[in-house]
């Protein structure tokens, strides 16, 4: 049975994170930089990747890595979800590097782990591990063609581009066109990347590489919905407390407290799927159940919690300026992100044998 | 010697004195109690050793290997979870003595005396009235919802004995004795058609004030030791993949690829995915106990499995189609144990629908949840300074 605890390191991790987070990630700040030209936080991500070294956790120790597991990957997300941190943490330090792992990119795997480097892989965000998604063309050897829902790509010094050969390549951000979209969830920015014959390198195989890549982006998402659902219920169960109408506390009424009460529940539960999900990926055993039941559980709940927290903030986490929007947005994207509850529902009937009925011919 | 190396030599030395196969069961019982491995937690000379709770498992390992006999903890789960932690904290030498033997190796069957008519979720306003004669109390009253009642030597019983002060504080807790000819027991059908419980008419019943836990007018303070140790061993069980009520709906599913609709199959997987993480959750609130870190999980896992429960049993019924229009048996029946998961889906349906009443309603646990463990204010509270006496009823 895995290990659903966490270990004291794990917890001195969580403390150095959040530290680092409360210092320098307040929530005012992350709300004027989604507007700026700079919606990522590079400064913060300097800090998180290099000086901590939390890039490299995944990557082994002779390619200058910490030489980690997901289950520490897991705590350092589940803080930058709290906090809705806008860096490229998931995308570069997960997913991007166990694209790199599958490949063997040593080279690549090393600039990531050292922070000189931020990596993004091609594949839209809504793509579940193992759904269809788009490639490029190889002509001539230059790689050709047009990437759109592209998370994180507008600070990647390295896209991870899958083309129509069946091959992974590696592409210097600079050989091609990335154009920002308006996205939901404008502390995770989505960007279109035009290829017009880039030359690329050839990694290895696309297929298992993105498969690998985008399970682990999947199970350790968990982690941050957990961190964006715990994030909105001590906000709500803090401003309950406090907050008087009818000359008590909102929070006494027990209408209030049974749903937050419900709310408690899915949550206390979420954890205990997301350190399972964490766990089967750090051992290998058991992971692809581990994942999708994560996965399944993790979208709704972190949704209504967000949600749940608008609607009992009232009309104050209706506005710009109180932070409940961040989390309600980054909450929806992750929803669809690396498939939706409903597309890890589906690979569970094929996992666990539960398969839907017979599509009859007429 | 570490004291797991010491245990398994004194469960050798039990065995090699007691060897199942040519002893009677309940003599190997009573030995197994005399040797202090019946709980090891327990102090020496009462069935245990003073040692941790978690080794107990080195123990019931090397009796089960060698194929001793348990003393069917499942038959006798009131005593051993809810009356023996009370007797053991509570208790005087003498009960202690005279009564943690025989209920651990099940020759004394207990039951609990607690809910009545006109308390439920608010236990504490019981009005079961207990009135001091001589050396004796003398007990009048009803009480309800009584398992095992109908099996039981003895019972645990709170009751009213200062009507004139605040509910909580007029309440005294007894052992009674459940073959005094005032105790008379009457069988509770429920809508299952069986009856797992009973109507218990206490009517002038005679309790020595030698069976009194706790002081007089404290009952309340010993009551909540039992109703914790209820709480644990609900929150406890360990439980594999597809193990709950979602095991037999999974299975059907499986066999019967004909009865399959996208409808069902929808919300078949997300009650499996629900059902799945439940079990983990209960599975990390296992671990947090083993580290000695106990979680509030607990009041949880209770209001997560009485939803699930019921939802999956209803989705079975649904699913069977015609066969879920028919129903097993309707015999009024007297079941030793409850199984959750016994019977058919019709059954489960029902009987689950108890799950969110029984051991306290979700919607009390939902009160508790919300202010022991997120601190939100309390209910008001209209009957706190007022006499048991003088309460709405």
């Amino acid at each position: 049975m895995s290990d659903l605890l966490y270990a004291e390191e794990e917890e001195a991790l969580r403390a150095a994170v959040r530290d680092l987070l409360t210092d320098h990630c307040d929530a005012a700040g992350v709300i004027a930089r989604t507007e700026s030209d700079t919606p990522h936080d590079l400064a913060l991500w300097k800090s998180l990747a290099g000086a901590m070294g939390l890039a490299g956790l995944l990557i082994p120790e002779e390619l200058d890595g910490q030489g980690a597991t997901h289950r520490e990957a897991a705590v350092v997300l589940e803080e930058l979800g709290r906090a809705v941190a806008p860096v490229p943490y998931l995308t570069s330090a997960v997913v991007a590097t166990e694209a790199l792992l599958e490949c063997g990119a040593d080279d690549l795997l090393s600039r990531l782990a050292s922070a000189t480097a931020i990596g993004a892989l091609a594949v839209a965000l809504n793509v579940p591990a193992g759904g269809a998604h788009r490639t490029v063309r190889l002509e001539n050897g230059g790689l050709h063609g047009e990437l759109t829902g592209i998370a994180d790509a507008v600070v990647a010094d390295v896209l991870l581009v899958p083309a129509d050969d069946g091959g992974l390549y590696a592409v210097d951000a600079a050989a091609v066109t990335i154009v920002p979209q308006v996205a939901l969830d404008l502390t995770r920015p989505l960007a279109t990347v035009v290829l017009d014959g880039a030359p690329g390198r050839l990694l290895g195989e696309a297929g298992p590489a993105v498969r690998r890549a985008l399970r682990a982006g999947a199970g350790l998402l968990a982690s941050e919905q957990l961190g964006l659902a715990e994030w909105s219920l001590t906000e709500t169960v803090a401003h309950l407390k406090d907050r008087k109408q009818f000359n008590r506390p909102v929070g006494g009424f027990q209408a209030v407290k049974h749903r937050l009460a419900q709310l408690w529940l899915e949550v206390v539960s979420l954890r205990a799927a997301a350190r399972n999900a964490a766990d089967a990926l750090a051992t290998g055993e058991d992971t692809d159940v581990a994942v999708t039941v994560a996965q399944a559980y993790a979208a709704p709940v972190a949704v209504r919690a967000a949600e749940e927290a608008l609607q009992l903030h009232g009309g104050i986490g209706m506005t710009w300026e109180h932070p409940v929007h961040l989390h309600l947005k980054r909450a929806k994207a992750d929803s669809i992100a690396y498939g939706t509850a409903g597309a890890h529902r589906e690979a569970l009937a094929e996992l666990v044998d539960l398969r839907g009925p017979q599509v009859r011919l007429r | 010697m570490t004291d797991a190396a010491e245990l398994r030599r004194r469960t050798q030395d039990l065995l090699a004195a007691h060897p199942p196969a040519g002893t009677e069961r309940l003599d190997f019982l009573r030995a197994r109690f005399d040797a202090g491995l019946a709980w090891v937690h327990f102090p020496e000379g009462l069935g245990g050793l003073g040692l941790p709770r978690s080794l107990q498992a080195v123990v019931d390992a090397g009796l089960e290997a060698a194929g001793a006999p348990d003393n069917d903890p499942r038959r006798i789960g009131i005593g051993l979870g809810m009356a023996a932690p009370t007797i053991l904290r509570y208790g005087t030498e003498d009960q202690k003595r005279r009564f943690l033997k025989p209920l651990w190796t099940g020759e004394e069957v207990w039951c609990q005396l607690f809910s009545e008519p006109g308390a439920g979720s608010d236990l504490a306003a019981l009005g079961t009235r207990a009135v001091r004669e001589g050396e004796d109390w003398v007990v009048d009253g009803q009480k309800v919802w009584t398992s095992s009642a109908h099996l039981a030597r003895w019972a645990i019983l709170i009751a009213r004995t200062d009507p004139d002060v605040p509910k909580h504080r007029g309440i005294t807790y007894f052992v009674c004795d459940m073959t005094d000819p005032g105790v008379e027991v009457r069988p509770l059908r429920q809508i299952t058609g069986e009856a797992e419980f009973n109507e218990v008419f206490l009517t002038g019943v005679r309790i020595p004030d030698a069976h009194r836990l706790g002081e007089t007018g404290d009952g309340w303070k010993v009551a909540q030791t039992t109703l914790n140790n209820e709480r644990v061993a609900i929150g406890g069980m360990r439980l594999p993949r597809e193990g709950g009520m979602i095991g037999p709906v999974a299975r059907t599913w499986r066999e019967r690829p004909e009865l399959r609709t996208h409808d069902l199959h929808q919300r078949l997987l997300k009650l499996w995915v629900e059902a799945e993480v439940a079990r983990l959750t209960g599975e990390r609130l296992r671990q947090q106990l083993v580290a000695g870190h106990p979680g509030p999980e607990g009041a949880g896992m209770k209001l997560a499995f009485a939803r699930l429960n019921q939802e999956i049993s209803g989705l079975e019924v649904e699913l069977r189609g015609e066969e879920g229009l028919l129903y097993d048996d309707w015999t009024m029946r007297r079941p030793e144990l409850v199984d959750f998961t016994g019977r058919d889906a019709g059954y489960r349906y029902l009987r689950s629908k108890g799950n969110s009443i029984e051991g306290g309603t979700s919607e009390v646990l939902l009160n508790i949840v919300a202010e022991r463990v997120l601190g939100l204010p309390t209910e008001p509270r209209t009957d706190k300074d007022v006499a048991w006496k003088d309460l709405a009823r």
